[in-house]
Protein backbone atom coordinates (compact mmCIF):
# COMPACT_ATOMS: atom_id res chain seq x y z
CA UNK A 1 0.00 0.00 0.00
CA UNK A 2 1.95 3.16 -1.34
CA UNK A 3 -0.90 5.69 -0.81
CA UNK A 4 -0.97 7.29 2.88
CA UNK A 5 -4.19 5.97 4.89
CA UNK A 6 -3.53 7.19 7.86
CA UNK A 7 -6.84 8.07 9.88
CA UNK A 8 -6.32 11.58 10.31
CA UNK A 9 -5.49 12.21 6.02
CA UNK A 10 -8.37 11.67 3.46
CA UNK A 11 -7.02 9.37 1.16
CA UNK A 12 -5.80 11.16 -2.72
CA UNK A 13 -4.92 8.53 -5.07
CA UNK A 14 -1.13 8.78 -6.56
CA UNK A 15 -1.29 10.80 -9.64
CA UNK A 16 -1.20 8.94 -12.90
CA UNK A 17 0.92 10.91 -15.40
CA UNK A 18 0.74 9.41 -18.60
CA UNK A 19 3.20 9.03 -21.46
CA UNK A 20 1.36 10.34 -24.09
CA UNK A 21 -0.17 13.85 -25.16
CA UNK A 22 -3.55 14.49 -23.05
CA UNK A 23 -6.61 16.32 -24.53
CA UNK A 24 -8.13 17.00 -21.27
CA UNK A 25 -6.86 17.68 -17.79
CA UNK A 26 -8.81 17.12 -15.34
CA UNK A 27 -8.32 18.32 -12.12
CA UNK A 28 -11.40 18.07 -9.35
CA UNK A 29 -10.89 19.32 -6.49
CA UNK A 30 -15.14 19.20 -5.19
CA UNK A 31 -17.72 18.54 -6.89
CA UNK A 32 -21.12 19.48 -5.13
CA UNK A 33 -24.98 19.17 -5.54
CA UNK A 34 -26.14 21.62 -3.05
CA UNK A 35 -24.37 20.65 0.08
CA UNK A 36 -23.87 17.48 -1.00
CA UNK A 37 -20.25 16.81 -1.75
CA UNK A 38 -20.24 14.30 -4.53
CA UNK A 39 -16.83 13.92 -5.90
CA UNK A 40 -13.61 15.28 -4.51
CA UNK A 41 -9.92 14.85 -5.10
CA UNK A 42 -9.21 13.46 -8.06
CA UNK A 43 -7.16 14.06 -11.15
CA UNK A 44 -7.83 12.73 -14.64
CA UNK A 45 -5.78 12.86 -17.52
CA UNK A 46 -7.58 12.16 -20.82
CA UNK A 47 -4.92 10.84 -23.36
CA UNK A 48 -5.04 12.09 -26.92
CA UNK A 49 -6.66 9.63 -29.43
CA UNK A 50 -7.20 7.09 -26.80
CA UNK A 51 -9.82 5.30 -24.65
CA UNK A 52 -9.72 5.99 -20.98
CA UNK A 53 -12.16 3.88 -18.93
CA UNK A 54 -14.10 5.23 -15.78
CA UNK A 55 -14.66 2.03 -13.86
CA UNK A 56 -16.05 1.86 -10.26
CA UNK A 57 -18.98 1.46 -7.59
CA UNK A 58 -22.51 2.75 -8.16
CA UNK A 59 -22.16 6.48 -6.82
CA UNK A 60 -18.75 6.02 -6.97
CA UNK A 61 -19.05 9.57 -9.12
CA UNK A 62 -17.38 8.62 -12.47
CA UNK A 63 -20.49 9.65 -14.61
CA UNK A 64 -20.59 13.22 -12.20
CA UNK A 65 -16.95 13.54 -13.55
CA UNK A 66 -17.77 12.53 -16.96
CA UNK A 67 -20.08 14.99 -17.49
CA UNK A 68 -18.28 17.58 -15.57
CA UNK A 69 -15.41 17.21 -18.71
CA UNK A 70 -18.37 18.78 -21.71
CA UNK A 71 -20.19 20.95 -18.71
CA UNK A 72 -23.49 18.70 -19.30
CA UNK A 73 -23.41 19.09 -15.44
CA UNK A 74 -24.56 22.75 -15.39
CA UNK A 75 -27.96 21.72 -16.94
CA UNK A 76 -28.46 20.73 -13.43
CA UNK A 77 -29.12 24.15 -11.41
CA UNK A 78 -27.80 22.97 -7.42
CA UNK A 79 -24.31 21.41 -9.82
CA UNK A 80 -21.39 23.44 -8.29
CA UNK A 81 -17.51 22.72 -9.38
CA UNK A 82 -14.03 23.48 -8.16
CA UNK A 83 -11.16 22.65 -10.00
CA UNK A 84 -10.29 22.90 -13.46
CA UNK A 85 -10.79 21.22 -16.61
CA UNK A 86 -7.89 22.59 -19.04
CA UNK A 87 -8.67 21.92 -22.89
CA UNK A 88 -6.00 22.97 -25.15
CA UNK A 89 -4.14 25.17 -22.41
CA UNK A 90 -8.30 26.77 -21.86
CA UNK A 91 -10.01 26.36 -18.19
CA UNK A 92 -13.59 25.06 -19.63
CA UNK A 93 -14.78 26.43 -15.99
CA UNK A 94 -13.30 29.70 -16.70
CA UNK A 95 -16.18 32.59 -16.62
CA UNK A 96 -15.67 33.81 -20.52
CA UNK A 97 -16.03 30.17 -21.15
CA UNK A 98 -19.31 29.30 -22.92
CA UNK A 99 -20.49 25.71 -22.63
CA UNK A 100 -22.81 25.77 -25.43
CA UNK A 101 -19.58 25.94 -27.45
CA UNK A 102 -16.98 23.55 -25.24
CA UNK A 103 -20.36 20.87 -26.29
CA UNK A 104 -19.43 21.52 -30.03
CA UNK A 105 -15.90 20.08 -29.69
CA UNK A 106 -16.21 17.50 -26.45
CA UNK A 107 -19.11 15.60 -27.67
CA UNK A 108 -21.73 13.33 -25.98
CA UNK A 109 -23.48 9.59 -26.01
CA UNK A 110 -25.60 9.13 -23.16
CA UNK A 111 -26.38 5.72 -21.54
CA UNK A 112 -29.91 5.31 -23.02
CA UNK A 113 -29.97 5.70 -27.05
CA UNK A 114 -31.73 9.04 -27.42
CA UNK A 115 -32.14 9.85 -31.33
CA UNK A 116 -34.14 12.84 -32.07
CA UNK A 117 -38.01 12.09 -33.48
CA UNK A 118 -36.98 13.00 -37.01
CA UNK A 119 -35.32 10.80 -39.67
CA UNK A 120 -32.62 8.86 -39.49
CA UNK A 121 -30.58 11.47 -41.71
CA UNK A 122 -32.18 14.48 -40.30
CA UNK A 123 -30.76 13.08 -36.98
CA UNK A 124 -27.46 12.86 -38.44
CA UNK A 125 -27.27 15.67 -39.91
CA UNK A 126 -28.42 17.72 -36.69
CA UNK A 127 -25.16 18.82 -35.33
CA UNK A 128 -23.49 19.89 -38.83
CA UNK A 129 -26.72 22.14 -39.50
CA UNK A 130 -26.02 23.35 -36.35
CA UNK A 131 -23.26 24.36 -37.23
CA UNK A 132 -23.89 25.50 -40.42
CA UNK A 133 -22.19 22.95 -42.46
CA UNK A 134 -21.82 24.09 -45.76
CA UNK A 135 -19.97 21.53 -47.84
CA UNK A 136 -21.78 18.19 -49.25
CA UNK A 137 -23.90 17.26 -46.54
CA UNK A 138 -25.02 13.85 -47.76
CA UNK A 139 -21.35 12.74 -48.24
CA UNK A 140 -20.96 13.79 -44.54
CA UNK A 141 -23.75 11.97 -43.38
CA UNK A 142 -22.92 8.68 -45.19
CA UNK A 143 -19.00 8.84 -43.68
CA UNK A 144 -20.78 9.13 -40.08
CA UNK A 145 -22.87 6.40 -40.42
CA UNK A 146 -20.01 4.41 -41.67
CA UNK A 147 -17.63 5.39 -38.97
CA UNK A 148 -20.60 4.31 -36.63
CA UNK A 149 -20.82 0.71 -38.90
CA UNK A 150 -24.95 1.31 -39.14
CA UNK A 151 -24.43 2.53 -43.17
CA UNK A 152 -25.30 -0.95 -44.63
CA UNK A 153 -28.47 -1.66 -42.28
CA UNK A 154 -29.98 1.88 -42.61
CA UNK A 155 -28.22 3.34 -46.40
CA UNK A 156 -31.46 2.43 -48.33
CA UNK A 157 -34.00 4.15 -45.46
CA UNK A 158 -32.57 7.11 -44.25
CA UNK A 159 -36.15 8.78 -44.03
CA UNK A 160 -37.61 6.31 -41.58
CA UNK A 161 -37.73 7.87 -38.11
CA UNK A 162 -34.40 7.03 -36.18
CA UNK A 163 -37.05 5.89 -33.01
CA UNK A 164 -37.98 3.51 -35.93
CA UNK A 165 -34.60 1.22 -35.33
CA UNK A 166 -33.63 -1.39 -32.69
CA UNK A 167 -32.17 -0.38 -29.41
CA UNK A 168 -28.41 -1.37 -30.53
CA UNK A 169 -28.66 0.36 -33.88
CA UNK A 170 -30.44 3.70 -32.33
CA UNK A 171 -26.87 3.88 -30.14
CA UNK A 172 -24.88 3.91 -33.24
CA UNK A 173 -26.79 6.24 -34.71
CA UNK A 174 -26.46 8.06 -31.50
CA UNK A 175 -22.64 7.14 -32.43
CA UNK A 176 -23.04 8.63 -35.56
CA UNK A 177 -24.61 12.02 -34.62
CA UNK A 178 -22.01 12.95 -32.86
CA UNK A 179 -18.96 11.90 -34.62
CA UNK A 180 -20.98 13.63 -37.69
CA UNK A 181 -19.51 17.17 -36.41
CA UNK A 182 -16.17 15.44 -35.78
CA UNK A 183 -15.77 16.46 -32.26
CA UNK A 184 -12.32 16.24 -30.72
CA UNK A 185 -13.44 14.20 -27.31
CA UNK A 186 -16.49 12.37 -27.75
CA UNK A 187 -17.84 11.45 -24.04
CA UNK A 188 -19.45 8.53 -23.36
CA UNK A 189 -21.65 7.63 -20.31
CA UNK A 190 -22.42 3.40 -20.40
CA UNK A 191 -23.26 3.77 -23.39
CA UNK A 192 -23.68 -0.15 -23.70
CA UNK A 193 -26.19 -0.67 -20.81
CA UNK A 194 -29.32 -0.50 -22.37
CA UNK A 195 -27.81 -3.25 -25.21
CA UNK A 196 -28.02 -6.78 -25.49
CA UNK A 197 -24.31 -8.61 -25.89
CA UNK A 198 -24.36 -8.53 -29.79
CA UNK A 199 -24.81 -4.87 -30.18
CA UNK A 200 -22.68 -4.19 -27.08
CA UNK A 201 -20.12 -5.82 -29.14
CA UNK A 202 -20.55 -4.03 -32.12
CA UNK A 203 -20.12 -0.95 -30.16
CA UNK A 204 -17.28 -2.10 -28.25
CA UNK A 205 -15.70 -2.28 -32.30
CA UNK A 206 -16.33 0.66 -32.94
CA UNK A 207 -15.15 2.43 -29.83
CA UNK A 208 -11.80 0.75 -31.22
CA UNK A 209 -12.15 1.89 -34.94
CA UNK A 210 -12.91 5.53 -33.54
CA UNK A 211 -10.10 6.22 -31.31
CA UNK A 212 -7.98 6.34 -34.58
CA UNK A 213 -9.40 9.93 -34.44
CA UNK A 214 -11.10 10.53 -32.00
CA UNK A 215 -10.43 10.91 -28.02
CA UNK A 216 -12.61 8.85 -26.28
CA UNK A 217 -13.87 8.61 -22.16
CA UNK A 218 -15.91 5.89 -21.25
CA UNK A 219 -18.03 5.17 -18.34
CA UNK A 220 -18.58 1.62 -17.97
CA UNK A 221 -20.18 -0.54 -14.94
CA UNK A 222 -18.81 -3.68 -17.07
CA UNK A 223 -15.45 -4.63 -16.03
CA UNK A 224 -14.74 -6.97 -18.87
CA UNK A 225 -16.11 -3.93 -21.41
CA UNK A 226 -12.94 -1.71 -19.79
CA UNK A 227 -10.11 -4.36 -20.18
CA UNK A 228 -11.81 -5.16 -23.99
CA UNK A 229 -11.67 -1.38 -25.06
CA UNK A 230 -10.19 0.94 -22.36
CA UNK A 231 -6.37 1.70 -22.97
CA UNK A 232 -6.26 3.64 -19.79
CA UNK A 233 -8.33 3.06 -16.83
CA UNK A 234 -9.23 5.44 -13.97
CA UNK A 235 -10.98 3.52 -10.87
CA UNK A 236 -13.29 5.11 -8.43
CA UNK A 237 -14.88 4.64 -4.91
CA UNK A 238 -17.42 5.86 -2.26
CA UNK A 239 -15.89 7.33 0.25
CA UNK A 240 -19.00 6.72 3.34
CA UNK A 241 -16.18 7.30 6.36
CA UNK A 242 -17.23 10.56 6.66
CA UNK A 243 -21.04 10.14 6.55
CA UNK A 244 -21.96 10.89 2.97
CA UNK A 245 -21.39 9.47 0.06
CA UNK A 246 -18.40 10.77 -1.71
CA UNK A 247 -17.15 9.76 -4.85
CA UNK A 248 -13.07 9.90 -5.23
CA UNK A 249 -10.44 8.41 -7.33
CA UNK A 250 -8.49 5.67 -6.09
CA UNK A 251 -6.09 4.60 -9.20
CA UNK A 252 -5.50 5.57 -11.92
CA UNK A 253 -3.18 3.78 -14.63
CA UNK A 254 -2.93 1.55 -18.03
CA UNK A 255 -5.78 -1.15 -18.28
CA UNK A 256 -3.27 -3.46 -17.96
CA UNK A 257 -1.58 -2.72 -14.94
CA UNK A 258 -4.58 -1.79 -13.00
CA UNK A 259 -6.28 -4.92 -13.70
CA UNK A 260 -3.62 -7.04 -13.16
CA UNK A 261 -1.51 -5.40 -10.95
CA UNK A 262 -3.41 -3.15 -9.02
CA UNK A 263 -1.36 -0.64 -6.25
CA UNK A 264 -4.50 -0.14 -4.13
CA UNK A 265 -5.84 -2.81 -2.43
CA UNK A 266 -9.49 -1.32 -2.75
CA UNK A 267 -8.94 -1.40 -6.72
CA UNK A 268 -7.79 -5.48 -6.26
CA UNK A 269 -11.04 -5.81 -4.00
CA UNK A 270 -13.06 -4.29 -6.65
CA UNK A 271 -11.78 -6.47 -9.41
CA UNK A 272 -11.85 -9.64 -8.09
CA UNK A 273 -15.12 -9.09 -7.21
CA UNK A 274 -14.79 -8.93 -3.40
CA UNK A 275 -16.88 -6.12 -1.96
CA UNK A 276 -16.47 -4.04 1.36
CA UNK B 1 -35.89 -28.00 2.81
CA UNK B 2 -37.18 -31.32 4.79
CA UNK B 3 -39.89 -29.70 6.76
CA UNK B 4 -40.98 -28.29 2.86
CA UNK B 5 -40.68 -32.02 1.61
CA UNK B 6 -42.88 -33.13 3.98
CA UNK B 7 -45.56 -30.75 3.93
CA UNK B 8 -46.11 -31.16 -0.15
CA UNK B 9 -49.31 -33.36 -1.19
CA UNK B 10 -48.65 -36.07 -2.65
CA UNK B 11 -49.50 -36.64 -6.00
CA UNK B 12 -51.66 -38.95 -6.05
CA UNK B 13 -53.79 -37.24 -3.04
CA UNK B 14 -53.92 -34.00 -5.50
CA UNK B 15 -57.70 -33.79 -6.98
CA UNK B 16 -57.95 -33.30 -10.84
CA UNK B 17 -58.03 -30.11 -11.78
CA UNK B 18 -61.64 -28.65 -12.83
CA UNK B 19 -61.07 -26.12 -15.67
CA UNK B 20 -64.26 -25.90 -17.63
CA UNK B 21 -65.57 -23.02 -17.39
CA UNK B 22 -69.00 -22.41 -15.54
CA UNK B 23 -71.69 -20.29 -15.84
CA UNK B 24 -73.49 -20.28 -12.90
CA UNK B 25 -71.18 -19.65 -10.37
CA UNK B 26 -71.46 -16.02 -8.45
CA UNK B 27 -68.27 -15.30 -9.60
CA UNK B 28 -69.10 -15.70 -13.22
CA UNK B 29 -72.49 -14.38 -13.14
CA UNK B 30 -71.26 -10.74 -11.76
CA UNK B 31 -68.68 -10.50 -14.47
CA UNK B 32 -71.21 -11.40 -17.05
CA UNK B 33 -73.82 -8.61 -15.54
CA UNK B 34 -70.75 -5.93 -15.10
CA UNK B 35 -69.74 -6.11 -18.25
CA UNK B 36 -73.81 -5.87 -19.95
CA UNK B 37 -73.83 -2.94 -17.21
CA UNK B 38 -70.96 -0.84 -19.26
CA UNK B 39 -72.14 -1.99 -22.43
CA UNK B 40 -75.58 -0.36 -21.83
CA UNK B 41 -74.61 2.82 -20.04
CA UNK B 42 -71.86 3.56 -22.98
CA UNK B 43 -74.71 2.97 -25.89
CA UNK B 44 -77.19 5.15 -23.41
CA UNK B 45 -73.83 8.03 -23.35
CA UNK B 46 -73.42 7.81 -27.18
CA UNK B 47 -77.91 8.51 -27.83
CA UNK B 48 -77.91 12.45 -27.05
CA UNK B 49 -74.70 12.77 -29.90
CA UNK B 50 -76.81 10.30 -32.19
CA UNK B 51 -80.18 11.84 -31.81
CA UNK B 52 -78.90 15.37 -32.55
CA UNK B 53 -77.36 14.13 -35.57
CA UNK B 54 -80.18 12.39 -37.06
CA UNK B 55 -82.05 15.37 -36.13
CA UNK B 56 -79.58 17.82 -37.94
CA UNK B 57 -79.26 15.40 -40.89
CA UNK B 58 -83.27 15.04 -41.17
CA UNK B 59 -84.15 18.58 -40.63
CA UNK B 60 -81.60 20.35 -42.34
CA UNK B 61 -80.63 17.76 -44.47
CA UNK B 62 -83.14 18.39 -47.02
CA UNK B 63 -82.48 22.20 -47.37
CA UNK B 64 -78.49 21.63 -47.62
CA UNK B 65 -78.23 18.40 -49.50
CA UNK B 66 -80.53 19.56 -52.20
CA UNK B 67 -80.02 21.32 -55.83
CA UNK B 68 -80.08 24.78 -54.12
CA UNK B 69 -77.37 24.14 -51.52
CA UNK B 70 -74.97 26.54 -53.54
CA UNK B 71 -77.31 29.25 -52.61
CA UNK B 72 -77.88 28.16 -49.18
CA UNK B 73 -74.03 28.16 -48.44
CA UNK B 74 -73.37 31.53 -50.37
CA UNK B 75 -76.22 33.79 -50.71
CA UNK B 76 -77.13 36.66 -47.61
CA UNK B 77 -79.89 35.39 -45.40
CA UNK B 78 -83.40 36.28 -46.26
CA UNK B 79 -85.60 38.91 -44.46
CA UNK B 80 -89.33 38.52 -43.62
CA UNK B 81 -91.16 36.24 -45.74
CA UNK B 82 -88.76 36.44 -48.48
CA UNK B 83 -88.23 32.72 -49.95
CA UNK B 84 -84.94 31.24 -50.65
CA UNK B 85 -81.46 32.83 -49.40
CA UNK B 86 -78.92 31.18 -47.29
CA UNK B 87 -76.07 32.34 -44.88
CA UNK B 88 -73.03 32.74 -46.60
CA UNK B 89 -72.18 36.01 -45.16
CA UNK B 90 -72.38 33.86 -41.84
CA UNK B 91 -70.00 30.83 -43.07
CA UNK B 92 -67.09 33.27 -43.89
CA UNK B 93 -68.00 35.49 -40.27
CA UNK B 94 -67.67 32.25 -38.57
CA UNK B 95 -64.29 31.41 -40.04
CA UNK B 96 -62.86 35.00 -39.99
CA UNK B 97 -63.44 35.19 -36.54
CA UNK B 98 -61.95 31.88 -35.88
CA UNK B 99 -58.82 32.70 -37.49
CA UNK B 100 -58.66 35.89 -35.67
CA UNK B 101 -58.85 34.09 -32.73
CA UNK B 102 -56.16 31.73 -34.02
CA UNK B 103 -53.58 34.49 -34.69
CA UNK B 104 -54.17 35.73 -31.34
CA UNK B 105 -54.49 32.56 -28.77
CA UNK B 106 -51.82 30.23 -31.10
CA UNK B 107 -48.61 32.52 -30.38
CA UNK B 108 -49.25 33.33 -26.65
CA UNK B 109 -50.53 29.93 -26.21
CA UNK B 110 -47.00 28.52 -27.64
CA UNK B 111 -44.81 31.09 -26.15
CA UNK B 112 -46.68 30.53 -22.19
CA UNK B 113 -46.23 26.74 -22.69
CA UNK B 114 -42.84 26.73 -23.73
CA UNK B 115 -42.18 28.54 -20.64
CA UNK B 116 -44.35 26.67 -18.49
CA UNK B 117 -42.54 23.38 -19.95
CA UNK B 118 -39.08 23.75 -20.44
CA UNK B 119 -38.10 27.34 -19.62
CA UNK B 120 -39.25 27.06 -15.80
CA UNK B 121 -41.47 24.46 -15.07
CA UNK B 122 -41.63 24.59 -11.40
CA UNK B 123 -41.06 28.37 -10.61
CA UNK B 124 -43.65 30.17 -9.09
CA UNK B 125 -44.93 32.30 -11.79
CA UNK B 126 -45.16 28.86 -13.75
CA UNK B 127 -47.77 27.41 -11.19
CA UNK B 128 -49.75 30.58 -10.68
CA UNK B 129 -50.53 30.55 -14.63
CA UNK B 130 -50.83 26.91 -14.49
CA UNK B 131 -53.30 27.39 -11.79
CA UNK B 132 -55.11 30.19 -13.50
CA UNK B 133 -55.11 28.60 -17.16
CA UNK B 134 -57.12 25.39 -15.82
CA UNK B 135 -59.44 27.87 -13.99
CA UNK B 136 -59.78 29.59 -17.27
CA UNK B 137 -60.71 26.41 -19.10
CA UNK B 138 -64.04 26.60 -17.15
CA UNK B 139 -64.65 29.93 -18.12
CA UNK B 140 -68.40 31.31 -18.76
CA UNK B 141 -68.01 32.18 -22.25
CA UNK B 142 -70.68 35.08 -21.98
CA UNK B 143 -68.16 36.52 -19.29
CA UNK B 144 -65.43 36.41 -22.41
CA UNK B 145 -68.16 38.86 -24.64
CA UNK B 146 -69.14 40.56 -21.37
CA UNK B 147 -65.15 41.70 -20.97
CA UNK B 148 -64.38 42.33 -24.41
CA UNK B 149 -67.60 44.25 -24.68
CA UNK B 150 -66.24 47.08 -21.95
CA UNK B 151 -62.67 46.95 -23.40
CA UNK B 152 -63.36 47.10 -27.23
CA UNK B 153 -67.23 47.44 -27.96
CA UNK B 154 -67.45 50.27 -25.97
CA UNK B 155 -65.31 52.73 -27.96
CA UNK B 156 -64.84 50.98 -31.69
CA UNK B 157 -68.27 49.29 -31.85
CA UNK B 158 -69.08 45.77 -33.01
CA UNK B 159 -66.67 44.09 -35.11
CA UNK B 160 -65.89 40.94 -36.19
CA UNK B 161 -61.92 41.86 -34.61
CA UNK B 162 -64.02 41.97 -31.34
CA UNK B 163 -65.55 39.00 -31.91
CA UNK B 164 -62.29 37.14 -32.55
CA UNK B 165 -60.34 38.52 -29.46
CA UNK B 166 -63.66 37.33 -27.73
CA UNK B 167 -63.22 33.74 -28.78
CA UNK B 168 -59.24 34.40 -28.28
CA UNK B 169 -59.94 34.35 -24.68
CA UNK B 170 -61.83 31.10 -24.38
CA UNK B 171 -58.93 29.04 -26.55
CA UNK B 172 -56.28 30.52 -25.13
CA UNK B 173 -56.39 27.81 -21.94
CA UNK B 174 -56.94 25.11 -24.24
CA UNK B 175 -54.35 26.08 -26.70
CA UNK B 176 -51.96 26.73 -23.83
CA UNK B 177 -52.23 23.37 -21.91
CA UNK B 178 -52.60 21.01 -24.71
CA UNK B 179 -49.24 22.40 -26.19
CA UNK B 180 -47.61 22.43 -22.63
CA UNK B 181 -48.80 18.90 -22.02
CA UNK B 182 -47.12 17.98 -25.29
CA UNK B 183 -44.25 19.62 -24.80
CA UNK B 184 -43.83 18.15 -21.38
CA UNK B 185 -44.30 14.54 -23.03
CA UNK B 186 -40.67 15.27 -25.03
CA UNK B 187 -38.39 12.90 -23.42
CA UNK B 188 -35.59 14.84 -20.84
CA UNK B 189 -32.92 12.38 -22.90
CA UNK B 190 -33.51 13.65 -25.88
CA UNK B 191 -33.64 17.48 -24.49
CA UNK B 192 -30.10 16.40 -23.17
CA UNK B 193 -29.19 15.01 -26.48
CA UNK B 194 -29.59 18.08 -27.78
CA UNK B 195 -28.08 20.03 -25.55
CA UNK B 196 -24.99 17.42 -26.05
CA UNK B 197 -24.90 18.53 -29.40
CA UNK B 198 -24.03 22.24 -28.12
CA UNK B 199 -27.99 23.63 -28.78
CA UNK B 200 -28.79 26.55 -26.66
CA UNK B 201 -31.68 26.36 -24.56
CA UNK B 202 -33.66 28.34 -27.72
CA UNK B 203 -32.33 25.66 -30.34
CA UNK B 204 -33.53 22.91 -27.77
CA UNK B 205 -36.77 24.16 -27.99
CA UNK B 206 -37.62 25.03 -31.81
CA UNK B 207 -35.14 22.30 -33.14
CA UNK B 208 -36.31 19.33 -30.85
CA UNK B 209 -39.53 20.29 -28.51
CA UNK B 210 -41.32 22.04 -30.96
CA UNK B 211 -41.10 19.78 -33.41
CA UNK B 212 -41.37 17.05 -31.58
CA UNK B 213 -44.14 17.91 -29.24
CA UNK B 214 -46.59 19.44 -32.70
CA UNK B 215 -48.59 16.45 -33.39
CA UNK B 216 -49.64 16.81 -29.81
CA UNK B 217 -50.07 20.42 -30.26
CA UNK B 218 -51.45 20.80 -33.62
CA UNK B 219 -54.52 18.00 -32.10
CA UNK B 220 -54.58 21.46 -28.98
CA UNK B 221 -55.22 23.74 -31.45
CA UNK B 222 -57.75 21.98 -33.39
CA UNK B 223 -59.95 21.01 -30.54
CA UNK B 224 -59.57 24.89 -29.15
CA UNK B 225 -60.56 26.29 -32.91
CA UNK B 226 -63.37 23.76 -32.94
CA UNK B 227 -64.66 24.52 -29.45
CA UNK B 228 -64.44 28.16 -30.62
CA UNK B 229 -66.46 28.10 -34.09
CA UNK B 230 -69.78 26.63 -32.09
CA UNK B 231 -69.70 29.33 -29.45
CA UNK B 232 -72.19 32.00 -29.25
CA UNK B 233 -72.67 33.83 -26.14
CA UNK B 234 -69.15 35.60 -26.72
CA UNK B 235 -70.16 36.84 -30.24
CA UNK B 236 -73.78 38.12 -28.91
CA UNK B 237 -71.84 41.12 -27.23
CA UNK B 238 -69.14 41.56 -29.64
CA UNK B 239 -70.02 40.78 -33.38
CA UNK B 240 -73.60 41.34 -32.94
CA UNK B 241 -74.66 40.10 -36.33
CA UNK B 242 -74.85 41.41 -40.00
CA UNK B 243 -77.03 40.58 -42.96
CA UNK B 244 -74.71 41.42 -45.46
CA UNK B 245 -71.15 40.11 -46.40
CA UNK B 246 -67.79 41.10 -44.06
CA UNK B 247 -65.95 44.08 -45.66
CA UNK B 248 -64.05 45.27 -42.65
CA UNK B 249 -62.99 43.44 -39.92
CA UNK B 250 -63.56 46.84 -37.29
CA UNK B 251 -66.43 49.12 -37.37
CA UNK B 252 -69.13 47.28 -38.83
CA UNK B 253 -71.13 44.50 -36.99
CA UNK B 254 -69.98 40.65 -38.16
CA UNK B 255 -72.47 37.48 -38.89
CA UNK B 256 -71.91 33.80 -37.45
CA UNK B 257 -73.50 30.78 -38.10
CA UNK B 258 -73.99 30.21 -34.41
CA UNK B 259 -75.78 33.98 -34.00
CA UNK B 260 -77.73 32.89 -37.06
CA UNK B 261 -78.94 30.23 -35.56
CA UNK B 262 -80.50 31.69 -32.61
CA UNK B 263 -82.04 34.03 -34.52
CA UNK B 264 -83.60 32.33 -37.10
CA UNK B 265 -84.46 29.34 -34.95
CA UNK B 266 -86.74 31.89 -32.90
CA UNK B 267 -88.70 33.25 -36.41
CA UNK B 268 -92.28 32.27 -37.21
CA UNK B 269 -91.05 31.85 -40.88
CA UNK B 270 -90.73 28.04 -42.53
CA UNK B 271 -87.66 29.05 -44.64
CA UNK B 272 -85.57 30.87 -41.87
CA UNK B 273 -86.71 27.70 -39.74
CA UNK B 274 -85.27 25.40 -42.52
CA UNK B 275 -82.39 27.86 -42.83
CA UNK B 276 -81.40 27.78 -39.11
CA UNK B 277 -81.58 23.64 -39.31
CA UNK B 278 -79.16 23.90 -42.02
CA UNK B 279 -76.54 26.53 -40.96
CA UNK B 280 -77.08 23.88 -37.91
CA UNK B 281 -76.15 21.27 -39.77
CA UNK B 282 -72.87 23.09 -41.51
CA UNK B 283 -71.70 24.26 -38.12
CA UNK B 284 -71.35 20.98 -37.19
CA UNK B 285 -69.70 19.54 -39.97
CA UNK B 286 -67.36 22.51 -39.80
CA UNK B 287 -66.73 21.46 -35.95
CA UNK B 288 -66.44 17.72 -37.01
CA UNK B 289 -63.75 18.49 -39.46
CA UNK B 290 -61.75 20.09 -37.47
CA UNK B 291 -62.00 17.33 -34.96
CA UNK B 292 -61.20 14.72 -37.59
CA UNK B 293 -57.69 17.03 -39.24
CA UNK B 294 -57.37 17.31 -34.86
CA UNK B 295 -57.24 13.17 -34.54
CA UNK B 296 -55.22 12.61 -37.66
CA UNK B 297 -52.06 15.06 -36.82
CA UNK B 298 -52.49 13.84 -33.53
CA UNK B 299 -51.74 10.20 -34.56
CA UNK B 300 -48.18 9.45 -34.03
CA UNK B 301 -46.03 8.22 -36.60
CA UNK B 302 -43.37 6.02 -36.57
Amino acid sequence: MSALQEKSQVFVAEPFQPESDTVIDCAVNKIYYGDFLAVRDSVVPIEKKKITGFIGPSGCGKSTVLRSLNRMNDLIDIFRFEGSVMYHGQDIYAKKVDPVVVRRYIGMVFQQPNPFSMSIYDNVAFGLRLNKYKGNMDERVETALKHAALWKEVKDKLKNSGLSLSGGQQQRLCIARAVATEPDVLLMDEPCSALDPIATRMVEELMLQLKENYTLALVTHNMQQATRVADTTAFFSVDISQGGRTGYLVEMGPTQQVFEAPRESLTKDYISGQFS
Amino acid sequence: MDDNAQNLIVDSARPTPQLSRKMMEPRALRNTLLTGITWAFAIIASIPLFSVIYMLLARGGSRLFSSGFVEVLTALPPAGLQQGGGFGNAIVGTLVMVLIASAISVPFGLMAAVYLSVLDPQSRLARATRLLTKTMTGFPSILAGVFVYAILVTSFGYSALAGGVALSVLMLPTVVLAAEEAMRQVPQKMKDAAYGMGCTRTQVVTKVVLPTGLPGILTGIMLAIAGAAGESAPLLFTALFSNYHLEHLSGEPAASLSILIYNFSGMPFANQLELAWAASLVLVLIVLAFNIVARLIGTPKI
